[in-house]
């Protein structure tokens, strides 16, 4: 095994449990923008279709990274701005009147 | 390592802190929306300081930039159409088809980087994992968003055939895995991964019932996550690692408390077909006793004069989109000085937390949403349960043994002094058999569509009791 395999697998593995730690706390209520905002966090693939793109250079290429692009770029930006959307539906007290803007 | 090269690090190590503080803060509703935002932000700058990698390297082609920019726009704007415009009940369908581009973009990248020809023998081990779970999240996510949009029928899909079927594809799997480690630059052995995988997500998902999906979207949610953690393994990036496997925890997690609140087995999920008839032997003891039917008029006297009314929401009101009318007349109960909570059941609806977002957006506060746990005791001090499209999560048959939903954890809504379900019919739950709640003799059925039932409610409590 190299040395940077080594590395990666014992970032993977921390990464995991404190995946973990972290989660297992969050009350019932907020599972839907838990997933939500945990589904805006694996939109870092979006790194990922940029990197591939320096690697390109025919059309194959070019077109897995143009599908990767789009398809992260919608799961990135989507995932943010959905999860923010409920979250500010979360309130401790009734507002007196709902917005019309509650998008 | 050049001074670039670390900076670079210690940016995408900052922006991982982020994520992993992000997720932190949504452990209280009070702070979750500044954790989204901190996790936004760090996202921001780990797309920022990929552009100056590429810029730095220039490496890219202008051909690369083009492709890069158009695909980033398109995607970007479909997300956002689609993040603004989703009606909160289609939520599920929306984070599935976030799960599926997700994956899809993963095992793009490994497609990307083993096609390339010069892969090691390592990159054979993680990118084709990343393939395999990848492409299988892609199609998987896509069956699950077609049941739960109704365009893929909700049952469980058994043909036959179906078991051999996946075997076969089980072995195409393998195979492919072992061929790519074998010969990582071998087209042949990544098209038939590809192929099997795709095929292998939409076999598992088929046979899987509309009443499992928020397991079935919590496992997929999981498998992003790690075939996203696959595809930075493949191209040695640690922010991709650290992300994939905190999102494969929260996935992981979710999962094992969405099957643990319906007492299966996450194999015994994936295999499906449940309520299909085969696997439901239970019979039902003191079945085939009266109901009782009950006019808008009593409900809304019992209502109007309780002092505690805990009701009891379930899919049926997402169906009905009936939330706001839900609301509405609890409302004008608390008005009335009636003491109003929410029992939510941990698998109430098509997702996890369904309920919650649902009543979130008809503006009731969180604090009248209560777990399961904390509720139940409160049953027996309660006048009257309201159940609203909930039905096996409140089936006292799940407390005898030898039914098909036993020690399943249920809402104690029987405990209640009396109890109202509205429903359209007598018809079943999903798992097939009859709720012996509906023929207790403290039980008033009110036999109306939610959102029209709620709403003639509403007005019999304003009419009778101004």
């Amino acid at each position: 095994m190299s040395e940077a395999l080594l590395f990666d697998l014992t970032v993977f593995v921390l990464s995991l449990l404190v995946g973990f730690e972290v989660i297992s706390k969050v009350p019932a209520t907020l599972h839907t923008p838990l997933m939500s905002g945990a589904n805006s966090i694996h939109g870092i693939v979006v790194v990922g279709a940029m990197l591939i793109a320096a690697t390109a250079h025919n059309a194959f290429g070019y077109v897995l990274s143009f599908v990767a692009m789009a398809f992260a770029a919608m799961n990135v930006v989507g995932g943010y701005v959905v999860t923010d959307r409920m979250l500010q539906m979360f309130r401790a007290r009734p507002v007196a009147q709902r917005s019309g803007d509650d998008r | 390592m050049t001074t670039f090269n670390s900076v670079v690090h210690l940016i995408y190590l900052a922006s991982a802190s982020s994520f992993v503080l992000g997720l932190h803060l949504m452990n209280s509703p009070a702070t979750a929306r500044r954790g989204n935002q901190l996790s936004a932000a760090g996202m921001t700058v780990a797309i920022g300081t990929t552009v100056v990698v590429l810029l730095h390297e220039n490496m890219i082609t202008t051909t690369g930039w083009i492709v890069l920019v158009a695909g980033g726009l398109i995607g970007a704007g479909a997300g956002l159409y689609a993040a603004r415009s989703v009606a909160m009940t289609a939520m599920p369908q929306l984070v599935s088809v976030f799960n599926a581009v997700g994956g899809g973009a993963a095992a793009l990248l490994a497609v990307s980087d083993l096609a390339g020809g010069h892969a090691d023998r390592l990159v054979g081990v993680t990118g084709s994992l990343d393939i395999l779970i990848g492409a299988v999240t892609f199609t998987g996510s896509v069956v699950a968003a077609g049941k739960l949009q109704g365009v893929i029928t909700g049952a469980p899909v058994v043909f036959p055939g179906a078991r051999l079927l996946n075997v076969v594809l089980g072995l195409g799997l393998a195979a492919g895995v072992v061929w790519l480690i074998i010969d990582p630059s071998s087209t042949v052995a990544l098209v038939l991964l590809g192929i099997a995988s795709l095929a292998f997500g939409v076999t598992m998902v088929l046979p899987i019932g509309g009443a499992d999906m928020p397991v079935v979207i919590s496992l997929l949610n999981a498998f992003t996550g790690t075939a996203v953690a696959m595809a930075g393994f493949v191209l040695g990036n640690v922010v991709m690692i650290i992300a994939g496997a905190l999102v494969g925890a929260s996935g992981g997690i979710l999962t094992k408390l969405m099957a643990d609140a319906m007492n299966r087995s996450i194999p015994a999920i994936i295999v499906g077909g449940f309520g299909t008839g085969d696997s439901v032997g239970g019979e039902v003891a003191g079945g085939g006793g009266s109901i009782r039917s009950v006019s808008a008029d009593d409900v809304a006297i019992q209502l109007a004069y309780a002092s505690k009314v805990i009701i009891v929401p379930g899919y049926g009101l997402a169906a009905a989109q009936a939330q706001h009318e839900l609301a509405g007349l609890a409302d004008l109960l608390e008005h009335r000085g009636v003491e109003v909570s929410y029992a939510i059941h941990p698998v109430a609806g098509r997702m996890p937390g369904h309920m919650n977002v649902l009543l979130a957006e008809a503006n009731v506060p969180y604090p009248q949403l209560r777990e399961m746990e904390e509720i139940n005791p409160e049953f027996s001090r309660a006048d009257v349960a309201l159940v609203i499209g909930a039905n096996d999560v409140t089936n006292p048959a799940a407390r005898r043994p030898g039914t098909a939903i036993t020690g399943m954890p249920i809402l104690d809504v029987d405990h209640a002094r009396s109890i109202i379900v509205i429903k359209r019919s007598m018809g079943h739950g999903y798992a097939g058999i009859d709720n012996e709640l509906y023929t207790d003799p403290k039980t008033g059925m009110f036999f109306a569509d939610a959102k029209a039932g709620l709403n003639t409610l509403t007005n019999a409590v304003k009419t009778l009791v101004g």
